[in-house]
């Protein structure tokens, strides 16, 4: 195991149910990106009934609240613990290697053999930010989600938000919050209610069936693989955070960044199309919620209720001056992607990321991954999701070392 | 000087056409329209007559109309040209106009001129292969040949000055905001 987040402490926790011998090498502590590569005010997206993992769901008091760090790496933590998961803190895996039955993992503590190794060290090791950073004017500050932090470290003045993901809106929100002037660029997004007919929208993806559709019934897979993070944020109020409601806070919406050049911000023109392409997919989405409770004869005592379309200001700016002095600093909140630095293994495809069917890397037997975007089904990188990929995984993994492979 | 020479641009109309409009803003919004009609596949016909200027309807003599078509190598028909082609043509024909009119103002008498275009385009984008690769044109590359009574230093300064009055090339280089609607 490579990793031990939520999803490698997972895939521990069925291979202990298995008797599987087993070790778990974590290059920090237990939910290390938890701990040190979340910005201060994060709570999960997701309720707390939802952060069940194998044999240890919440238990807490407030089912329908929303983890903050400190509570979710708590969470994760007495997850190992109860599993009693055989992690190596402080680990650092310099080398993943195919020898003869196997594989070697060097460390800088030393090294280690195996059958098989499952890669759960996560999607969201370093931020993807854009070549365009490189013509930003040197005055402005460039902060990412993994040194944001808070407001305050930003310095004085306008902020230009870029990317519309749960994170981008998110923290838009929260500078717009802080007093600033904020300017959101936004690109391809998803927009999501927080409840919908009376009940957390997630409720719906869960109970519906669509978060557990599987990879291979995707006509889309590669798209949906590569979607932002849906525009959701976890508060006491249960708060809807779309792009209205941004607006209506005083954030400015423009349209995605498409070049930076003598020093001035270049926004796509074709803002109504993200902003009618999101609603359209929105509403489908609704409407297959609507079917299901129509079909399941579900009594969900709240009637569907419409949504504005998402109001598109009358003329969008198309650029910004970055010399100005208007904006101070530019928030990259354009996505993370993994790091493999370590992997000498050639099973990455040509922009980096792992060939695998459903999380089996089929070019290299008895090698695994999992937390990667809909790797299994659509809930695969969402804390709920690890379970069902993670007994998937293993049974698989099981009959690979029986001499008995299965297909995917 | 600017008498001397002749490259068909009515020089003194549009400086005083310039002189005008100075004092009468409103005449200045133009507005230009095209239709398009759907043939068949991806063969469909444009149309270009009326517009909107100088405070008034305007008509262009006769009505133009452009045939567009993808090649057989795209299991098309090849009525016409692709619409990414006609963007070229666009720039080009702009560019060029702009050339003589510059030349007209600056008493440079041109001979021939004549521009190739490429633009560079990776399919990955259109057919949805790799979400971080555009659809449109990565790269535009502009060449011209021009044979006028210049200095190439002169005729350089001629394209450079084209480009800072062109509207295709703004368009072609600067975002543009863009309603699509279904009536």
């Amino acid at each position: 195991m490579i990793g031990a987040g939520h999803a490698g402490l997972a895939i521990s926790s069925v291979l202990t149910e298995h008797s599987i011998d087993h070790a778990v090498v974590e290059r920090g502590e237990v939910a290390n990106s938890w701990r040190h590569e979340r910005w201060d005010s994060l709570h999960l997206l997701t309720p707390n009934w939802q952060s069940r993992l194998p044999g240890h769901p919440y238990t807490g008091a407030d089912p329908d609240g929303f983890m903050s760090m400190p509570e979710l790496i708590g969470h994760i933590a007495a997850f190992a613990a109860a599993a009693a998961a055989p992690v190596r803190t402080h680990t650092n895996l310099t080398a993943l290697r195919r020898i003869d039955g196997g594989y070697h993992l060097a460390t800088d503590r030393g090294e280690l053999r195996c059958r098989c190794v499952v890669i759960a060290s996560g999607a969201a090791n370093v931020p993807r930010v854009p070549q365009l950073r490189q013509a930003v004017p040197e005055r402005i500050v460039s902060v990412t989600p993994f040194d944001y932090g808070n407001p305050g470290r930003l310095p004085e003045g306008g902020v230009l938000v870029i990317g519309a993901s749960a994170t981008g809106v998110q923290l838009a929100d929260e500078i717009r919050r802080s007093g600033r002037s904020v300017i959101l660029a936004v690109g391809e997004h998803v927009r999501l209610p927080r409840n919908y007919r009376g009940r957390d929208v997630l409720w719906w993806m869960e109970h519906s069936g669509v978060w557990s559709q599987r990879y291979d019934e995707i006509d889309e897979l590669e798209r949906a693989r590569g979607l932002p993070s849906p525009q959701l944020v976890g508060t006491p109020e249960h708060a809807t955070l779309d792009l209205n409601v941004l607006r209506a806070a005083g954030v400015e919406i423009v349209g995605r960044v498409a070049a930076i050049r003598d020093g001035a911000a270049l926004f796509s023109g074709g803002l109504r199309n993200q902003f009618a392409l999101a609603d359209l997919k929105m509403q489908r989405l609704l409407a297959t919620f609507d079917e299901w409770a129509r079909t399941a004869a579900l009594d969900v005592g709240h009637a569907a209720e419409p949504f504005e379309p998402t109001q598109a200001p009358a003329a969008p700016r198309l650029s910004l001056d970055l010399r100005s002095g208007e904006v101070r600093s530019i928030v990259w909140a354009t996505g993370f992607r993994p790091d493999y630095r370590w992997l000498e293994v050639p099973v990455l495809d040509r922009k980096g990321e792992l060939r695998h069917d459903g999380g089996v890397i089929t070019a290299a037997p008895g090698m695994y991954a999992i937390g990667l975007p809909v790797l299994r089904r659509r809930k695969s990188t969402f804390i709920i999701g690890a379970e069902d990929d993670a007994r998937d995984l293993v049974d698989h993994l099981v009959r690979y070392l029986a001499g008995t492979p299965p297909s995917a | 000087m600017a008498q001397s020479v002749n490259n068909g641009v009515n020089i003194d109309a549009l400086l005083a056409a310039r002189e005008a409009l100075k004092n009468a803003p409103d005449a200045a919004k133009f507005t230009w329209r095209a239709s398009c009609k759907w043939q068949n596949g991806t063969h469909a016909t444009s149309t270009v007559q009326g517009f909107h200027g100088l405070g008034d309807e305007q008509r262009h003599k006769t009505q133009f109309s452009f045939e567009t078509d993808h090649p057989e190598i795209f299991a098309s028909e090849d009525h016409g040209a692709t619409p990414v082609e006609l963007v070229l043509v666009g720039l080009a024909s702009c560019l060029t106009a702009g050339v003589a009119t510059v030349a007209q103002n600056r008493g440079i008498q041109l001979r021939s001129v004549e521009a190739k275009l490429e633009g560079k385009m990776n399919l990955y984008g259109i057919l949805g292969i790799d979400g971080d690769v555009r659809n449109g044109y990565d790269d535009i590359k502009v060449t011209f040949h021009i044979d006028a009574d210049a200095s190439k230093k002169d005729i350089e300064a001629l394209v450079a000055q084209s480009q800072k009055r062109s509207a295709v090339y703004d368009i072609v280089t600067n975002p543009c905001n863009v309603t699509v609607e279904v009536v």
